[in-house]
């Protein structure tokens, strides 16, 4: 059993090394994807997971697919996944009990049959074949075979696949779209209001927090001349959070005489 | 001979004297890269720059490298540790991969082996350089999101939506390159320049590929994601000692292969400038090297120009740049370049070729007169129309008469 991979395609030695140094740390990553706690763990598991696989393919002579596996998946696809994993933030760890009840066993089941599924397949097209076509399939160079099928033979699902997904690319468009009721102020308009509206106290801009006060933080007021603190110079969002210390005990009092 | 075939029997040896000779070209033009850098910026604020270690001061960057080694090593409490060792790491070692492709010499003998220094030429060489690109944006991104803090977070963020968008550019300036080379392989792309330098017949994808190499490279004035400004220093804020080392190698390294990879598929690579071909077999060959590094050192100029000349871009305007501009401005250049393409290899006449491109520059000019015409027009405010404030305010002062430039 442990030769199979071996004897099945008559692997050169180059490849059978490279195969077993890279087919174990692939398992592992793939297994560690499953059990890593934290999603951006898994996310960078599943990225070495990609790229092996890249390796794999470049080792059996599919170059341009190898090359463009790191370039979409790991590169596009990846990347969009781990900008959405950041905003989740580093301390959160994906919750183990399942929202929705029965999914798990229908997920085993899925993963079992497409496993099966995969073995099958290629068990059946490798197991006892000799590989034929490769040299024939890869004679006028990898990239140029490639395109010579994908623009004569298979164009028609190529342009089917391309116009599924500038719909799918659409109808996110579509679900994201906000309509804005008015025009977006511009940079000018928005310095005409500063000066025009309202007094002129905020003409430069809000005053910064800290200013002036006992402690120079972010969740401080600042104190005006006469002592007293500013409101607006505290970010909304920590008013809203409650994340502001009293600013009374800050306060200049009245001036002591020095002695 | 094809450069491919010749590398293709390069022995064991061979290979691994060219490996060493890559990575040395690579650090010895990163610490020239970040002393030309420092001085040419001083000269354009009117300093002097690093000038006390070495002659002219060409020693600062290893000093530099010495103390930076020698710092504290800091790993913040809330950091992911093993992400936070493993993003410089990745970042570092991806910049130097990329420079395997690089044609750096025509054919020369090396010990007494016909070779091209070159490490390795691949059919899809272009793309693999795209692809380590795109995995070495992940140093950039883990390491904002493994600092656990605030800055750097933003910093990654940006990054990663920065790359996304300017890999895109960069990818479609490349296509009309490997449509009239017909070829994916850097020296092959060299190889189809020996007549006219790709940056004068494909113009528009060269201007285009120069800007979304900027931003690629995070390089003022496209550094958003480092922007001492507003985050600090983005993504690297919580790094120290050794580990913010390697993302400044990274950077320069980064730097050095776009400008290589502009040289090869724009510049002609390694050939000598238009009229200068004689040079290319002065030295056995080995000339063509000084011609490839003249080539690279003067697109690292225009990096250290434009950084000592434009203040960073808004983000929005970024992006706004980058999918409004860029990518539509490529596609359509995309369709013109394959059309021309298509009709040459045809046998097409020279008349209708004409033809059609002038028929593409009356669109051009049709759209830009039409969207000019159709711009909101923002009118000039009169000096009438702002009213008389009730509380004093300063005289405008008249204007002064022209003070003689001393």
């Amino acid at each position: 059993m442990i030769n199979l991979a071996l004897e099945v395609g008559k692997t050169p030695a180059p490849e059978a090394i490279l195969f077993w140094i890279l087919a174990p740390l692939v398992l592992l990553a793939a297994l560690g994807m499953l059990l890593a706690k934290k999603a951006v763990h898994s996310a960078i598991l599943m990225a070495w997971v990609m790229i092996t696989l890249a390796i794999f393919y470049i080792a059996q002579d599919a170059l341009f697919l190898g090359i463009v596996q790191i370039v979409v998946y790991t590169g596009a696809v990846m990347m969009l996944f781990l900008f959405i994993l950041m905003l989740v933030g580093i301390d959160s760890k994906d919750s183990l009990t399942e929202t929705i009840r029965g999914l798990r066993p229908i997920a085993i089941l899925a993963a079992v049959g497409f496993g099966g599924l995969l073995i099958s397949l290629i068990g059946r097209s490798t197991l006892g074949h000799d590989e034929v076509g490769l040299a024939t399939a890869n004679e006028a160079g990898n990239v140029p075979a490639l395109a010579q099928l994908l623009f004569s033979r298979y164009v028609w699902a190529f342009e089917v696949i391309s116009a599924l997904l500038i719909t799918a690319a659409l109808g996110a468009m579509v679900l994201a779209y906000n309509h804005r009721i008015t025009s977006r102020p511009t940079q000018r308009e928005l310095s005409e209001m500063r000066f025009r509206t309202g007094s002129l106290a905020n003409a430069a801009g809000l005053p910064n927090p800290g200013v002036f006060a006992l402690h120079d933080a972010v969740d401080v007021p600042a104190l005006l001349p006469d002592g007293t603190p500013a409101p607006n110079s505290i970010s909304a969002t920590l008013e809203a959070r409650g994340d502001i210390i009293d600013s009374r005990p800050f306060q200049l009092g009245e001036m002591e005489e020095e002695k | 001979m094809k450069i491919a075939s010749i590398i293709g029997q390069d022995p064991g040896w061979l290979i691994l004297v060219k490996a060493l000779f890559v990575f040395i070209v690579s650090v010895l033009l990163v610490l020239v890269a970040i002393w030309g850098e420092r001085r040419i910026v001083a000269r354009m604020q009117m300093r002097l720059g690093p000038n006390r270690v070495g002659p002219f001061g060409l020693l600062q960057g290893l000093a530099d490298g010495v103390k930076l080694a020698l710092k504290e090593d800091l790993i913040p409490a809330a950091a992911d540790k093993v992400v936070f060792i493993i993003a410089p790491i990745i970042s570092a070692t991806t910049a130097f991969m990329a420079f395997a492709v690089i044609p750096m010499t025509g054919e020369v003998t090396l010990f007494g082996e016909k070779t091209a220094m070159q490490l390795t030429d691949l059919p899809v060489g272009v793309l693999y350089i795209l692809a380590i690109a795109s995995v070495g944006v992940y140093g950039i991104v883990l390491a904002g999101w493994s600092s656990g803090s605030t800055y750097p977070l933003l910093g990654g963020l940006r990054s990663s939506a920065q790359v996304i968008s300017y890999e895109v550019a960069m990818g479609l300036s490349l296509v009309a390159v490997f449509i009239y080379a017909g070829s994916m392989s850097t020296s092959e792309i060299v190889e189809a320049q020996q007549k006219w330098w790709f940056a004068v017949v494909l113009f528009p994808s060269f201007v285009i590929y120069a800007i979304s190499m900027v931003g690629e490279t995070n390089r003022a004035p496209f550094d958003l994601a480092e922007a001492e400004g507003e985050l600090v220093g983005g993504f690297h804020t919580e790094y120290s000692s050794l580990k913010f080392a390697l993302f400044f190698l990274a950077e320069y390294v980064n730097i050095v292969v776009v400008s290589a990879l502009a040289t090869t598929l724009f510049l002609g690579g390694y050939h000598a400038l238009p009229g200068l071909t004689f040079t290319e077999s002065w030295l056995g060959g080995w000339f063509t090297l000084i011609w490839f590094l003249a080539k690279v050192i003067g697109f690292f100029f225009i990096f250290v120009w434009l950084r000592g000349t434009l203040p960073r871009l808004r983000y929005d305007q970024f992006m706004k740049l980058g999918w409004k501009v860029l990518i539509p401005v490529n596609l359509f250049w995309i369709l013109v370049v394959a059309t021309m393409r298509v009709l040459s290899l045809r046998g097409a006449s020279r008349v209708s070729i004409l033809i059609f491109a002038s028929v593409v520059v009356l669109i051009v000019l049709a759209v830009n007169i039409a969207f000019d015409a159709s711009r909101k027009r923002v009118i000039p405010l009169s000096s009438a129309e702002i009213p008389k404030p009730n509380f004093p305010v300063p005289e405008i002062p008249a204007p002064r008469a022209e003070v003689p430039h001393v």
